[in-house]
């Protein structure tokens, strides 16, 4: 599996050859979102929901071994596609990398001007929300 | 008589810039208007040369200061037919004039089992400052139904509307579908009961006529922000007879005859209701807005509006997905819209891509949504500055952002 610095390279590599136009960069991220797995039907619940985003975003983590595999979802495509890059970046990994992971990727692409204030922030609470589940796996593992 | 929308352009600095690489439309009037330059130079000669503060100074500035904040006063009265200007009672907008009511007139009229009623389709500006008073007063607040089309179901209003109706308190066009509201037949049947009537005319008076003697209604809130004016000051109008039974607002200066440490006297109105040093520059600068509306006249103002509504809703509907939130029969120049298969800020988003500002949410009237068991809308709304070329591109954008999801 390549590393959490390859992957965000891929991405940034990916968005830069979309260039400046704003349109093709959106629909681009909302088709990313088109390839999320489905979440599980029973998991779409209040507890599970993001706070910090004004569309909604359900998020769950589940261990696979000493990795975390993560599983989220978005009522606004644009959310979904967003979420399908941080799943990209960081399921699959162990705890530790979670939590240490720098998500240089973000700021690279221009995901701000993109996304726009409001959103970056709902992004912010996203990362935000895995990053607090790789810390508590990484005490249970621990302990 | 057909406006020239380019010469008119040309007054608004803002609208001259490219977002996103694109020459901006700006389809947000509802929630805030551009400013002419002649509003944006009033303010600036203000700081530059008149600068001081108003009423009671014994000097040459404050005396000028005091005559361009007193203009405005007459300007606004000029501008919805009050019979004096000691009826124009400055405000920091709608939500403080709304809620200066709900303080004063409330506090003292509203008593126990007194009935407010509201409509569905009210800004929550609207209906907060009013459940907050209920609570504290024990009243009740009631609220009149509207149809699947977004105009209020009038037999609802009358079976409503009782002798223990105090307050009707209600949107003359709603921010959210655009709906005119036969406010002047509201205040008629109101007054049967012996109800006062408040308008919120936040997005009402940018677009219509107001004549206030005409409608008889007992208070009219408005922004001046909504009005090509700046941002930051409001008008709250009341009948004489009215204000002048309704206890101060905010204590302080400006708005006392006597102060001595056993009692004080209030002053006459409006000042009784403008405690502390008001927003003087802006003021001053909003009667410019006034003065421009003026110039190219209400009524060739509404029917550009018109013109424009009727058109982009000729276009919109003819897209595929496409869902109009409020249809009534009478609306002032908002289209409110969802697009099937797609969330409201997505369709937001791609269209600022474009250089299309719109508004997405539920738009501060989150009753109305739930009424329609919506989250939210995608909302453009016109204003004077607005052409038939911006709108082509409202419509061809959506057209494309439509068939993502309806093939």
């Amino acid at each position: 599996m390549s590393s959490i610095t390859d992957i965000q390279n891929e991405i940034i590599e990916e968005f830069s050859i979309l260039g400046d136009d704003k349109e093709s960069t959106i629909f681009y991220i909302m088709e990313l979102g088109e390839q999320l797995p489905d979440f599980p039907e029973a998991e779409r619940k209040e507890e599970n929901i993001i706070k910090g985003c004004q569309s909604k975003v359900w998020l769950i983590a589940q261990e696979e071994g000493y990795n975390i595999r993560f599983l989220a979802d978005s009522n606004t495509d644009i959310t979904k596609g967003l979420i399908s890059l941080l799943i990209r970046v960081l399921s699959g990994r162990t705890p530790k990398e979670i939590w240490e992971a720098d998500l240089f990727f973000i700021d690279k692409i221009g995901m701000g001007n993109i996304i726009g204030s409001q959103r970056s922030n709902g992004l912010a609470a996203m990362i935000k929300q895995m990053k607090l589940y790789a810390l508590a796996y990484q005490t249970k593992q621990n302990t | 008589m057909s406006l020239n929308i380019e010469k008119i352009r040309s007054m608004f600095p803002v609208l001259h810039q490219e977002v996103h690489g694109r020459p901006l439309i700006y389809f947000d009037n509802a929630a805030t208007t551009q400013k002419p330059k002649s509003v944006i130079d009033a303010l600036s000669r203000y700081y530059e040369f008149d600068n001081a503060n108003i009423h009671r100074g014994a000097h040459a500035l404050a005396d000028r200061a005091t005559r361009y904040f007193e203009n405005t006063r007459e300007s606004i009265r000029d501008f919805i037919n009050a019979r004096e200007e000691a009826e124009i009672i400055f405000t920091k907008g709608t939500t403080e004039s709304i809620n200066l009511v709900a303080a004063t007139f409330g506090r003292k009229f509203i008593h126990k089992g007194d009935e407010i009623l509201i409509s569905t389709m009210e800004h929550h500006s609207n209906i907060v400052p009013w459940q907050m008073l209920c609570e504290e007063k024990e009243a009740i607040l009631k609220v009149i139904p509207i149809t699947e089309e977004g105009e209020i179901i009038w037999e609802s209003f009358l079976q409503l509307l009782t002798e223990k109706t105090k307050l009707v308190s209600i949107v003359h066009a709603s921010n959210a579908l655009g709906t005119i509201n036969p406010i002047k037949n509201i205040v008629a049947k109101a007054h049967e009961v012996g109800a006062k009537v408040l308008i919120d005319g936040a997005q009402s008076t940018s677009h219509l006529d107001i004549n206030v003697q005409e409608l008889d209604c007992d208070f009219l809130a408005f922004s001046a922000h909504k009005l090509y004016g700046p941002t930051g000051l409001g008008v709250l109008y009341g009948k004489r007879e009215v204000l002048e039974i309704m206890p101060p607002y905010q204590g302080g200066g400006e708005m006392i005859k006597e102060v001595s440490f056993e009692n004080t006297t209030f002053n006459e109105i409006p000042f009784k209701f403008e405690a502390g040093t008001p927003n003087i520059g802006d003021v001053i600068a909003f009667k410019k807005s006034l003065d421009f509306i003026k110039e190219i006249g209400k009524s060739d103002i509404k029917s550009h509006e018109d013109d424009l509504l009727q058109y982009a809703a000729n276009g919109l509907n003819e897209i595929k997905g496409f869902i109009p939130v409020g249809t009534a029969k009478e609306k002032v120049s908002v289209i409110s819209f969802n697009i099937q298969g797609m969330h409201p800020f997505d369709v937001g988003m791609m269209l600022d891509a474009k250089g299309i500002a719109v508004r997405t949410g539920h738009h501060c009237t989150q009753p109305l949504m739930q009424r329609f068991g919506l989250e939210g809308t995608v909302r453009a709304s016109f204003a004077v500055y607005n052409s038939k070329s911006e709108i082509d591109q409202l419509v061809e954008s959506v057209a494309r952002i439509a068939k993502i999801k309806n093939k």
